[in-house]
């Protein structure tokens, strides 16, 4: 558990976070490892767990039927999979697949909720991280959505 | 800087297509050769006044080399009626250039500096010229970071070119499209997400961007959050250039002029004016 613990508080998104949180966080992790190709999860799942790159890349696809996959992202060593753990129904929204080899850590949702509900300020460490995620890769999409690359 | 030539600016010099390269299904590269004369040097970052005689005149910015063969390269995007119709031109064809106008990228003055090199879609046109001087001088630079944005894997410009600045060891190279099927394996996302992972030194960096305006404003974004300052970015901006002399008043950018002050231009010096909608 030691390993874990040094590797929660080392990843980036954990940065600054107070040591006896991210020894809670590290309560429910795990180590992964995904080969090329290899889906982490499939929309729809259960979102009982997410995941923290520590090497690797993965993509987020969607899926129509007819359609070949839409990757919209893509993500790497120092960034979070998944942040539908954190709002109910708690189930994936998209399919996401390691392009490479990945090994990741990953934490248990229903594990760190009933931490976050137990104490607050771990709760609110974890909103304060994941506040600006859900920010970011919303404005991201903004400007995808504007295709700003195509003819004006 | 390379300055207006000495003939009267307003009259264009007839070349010749001597080339034609197709890029994209919308978008070629034209080698265009002086029907008479030598072609004036130009620096990289400046631009032409194409004309498509009877049609009209486009500002389209060098995208090889002075140093390449006597000729100007520029390549265009099909977007109008005066781009289609420089784009459609065939080998031989003869075209008016007024130029070359406009100030430069910073090549020389940021020896010694990483190179941040931002480029969106068609953006990576006239960076081009900047890069190979770059890369032909590679030894007078710290890193190199040369990050491209495109709407999708297929639409990405000089794919060959940057397949052979891939395979160097001293050049850090990253693409992201907007979107991408599931066979591609390079990145998936905005080009300013690519900023916060490249490894350059923001204190002693100085960044080229140049691609849409609301791609550059994101990219300022992110460039200053990495820790360059402002006055050590370099933006291509664009407006509608008409006269490229700074008279006819079109491309009026607040205090500036476009064409005349730019088209490359140090952020520190239109910051404030850079997300006014009415400008």
């Amino acid at each position: 558990m030691a390993g874990l613990e040094h590797v929660v508080s080392e990843h980036p998104f954990f940065a600054g976070l107070d040591h006896q949180y991210s020894d809670l966080v590290a309560g429910c992790a795990r180590n992964h490892r995904f080969d090329a190709e290899q889906y982490l999860f499939h929309e729809g799942d259960p979102a009982n767990e997410f995941f923290l790159i520590r090497h690797g890349r993965v993509a987020l696809e969607i899926t129509a039927p007819g359609r070949a996959p839409i990757i919209f992202a893509t993500l790497g060593e120092g960034e979070v999979v998944g942040a539908s753990w954190v709002v109910p129904p708690y189930r994936w929204m998209f399919d996401v697949r390691a392009l490479e080899v990945t090994r990741a850590i990953g934490i248990n949702a229903e594990c760190l909720r009933g931490k976050c509900d137990a104490d607050h300020h771990l709760g609110y460490e974890m909103m304060k991280r994941f506040l600006p995620i859900f920010v970011k890769r919303l404005h991201a999409t903004r400007l995808q959505l504007l295709d700003v690359y195509g003819q004006h | 800087m390379v300055g207006i030539p000495l003939s009267d600016p307003f009259v264009p010099e007839i070349y010749r297509v001597r080339n034609v390269r197709r890029e994209l299904s919308d978008t070629v590269t034209l080698e265009l050769a002086p029907a008479s004369g030598a072609r004036p040097p130009f620096e990289p970052g400046q631009f032409n006044m194409l004309y498509a005689f009877g049609i009209g005149e486009v500002p389209i910015s060098m995208s090889a080399n002075a140093t390449d063969d006597g000729v100007y390269v520029h390549t265009v995007r099909d977007v109008g009626a005066v781009s289609g119709a420089i784009a459609r031109l065939k080998t031989g064809a003869a075209v008016g250039v007024r130029g070359p106008f406009g100030t430069s990228w910073p090549v020389r003055g940021a020896q010694g500096s990483d190179l941040v090199i931002v480029a969106g879609g068609l953006g990576l046109a006239p960076l081009r010229p900047a890069i190979r001087e770059v890369l032909a001088n590679r030894q007078r630079y710290g890193r190199i970071i040369i990050l491209i944005g495109s709407r999708n894997p297929k639409d990405l410009l000089f794919k060959e070119e940057l397949e052979e600045w891939r395979q160097r060891l001293d050049v850090d190279i990253d693409v992201t499209v907007d979107h991408a099927d599931a066979d591609w394996r390079g990145n998936v996302g905005v080009v300013p997400a690519l900023i916060p992972r490249a490894a350059f030194d923001p204190e002693k960096a100085v960044a080229l961007v140049c691609g849409p305006e609301v791609m550059m404003r994101f990219t300022v974004g992110a460039l200053r959050d990495a820790g360059v300052t402002a006055d050590r970015i370099y933006l291509s901006m664009e407006r509608n250039m008409k006269c490229a002399i700074g008279l006819c008043g079109h491309c009026q950018f607040g205090p500036t002029f476009i064409c005349k002050d730019g088209p490359v231009m140090r952020y520190d010096r239109i910051a404030d004016i850079f997300s006014v909608r009415e400008l």
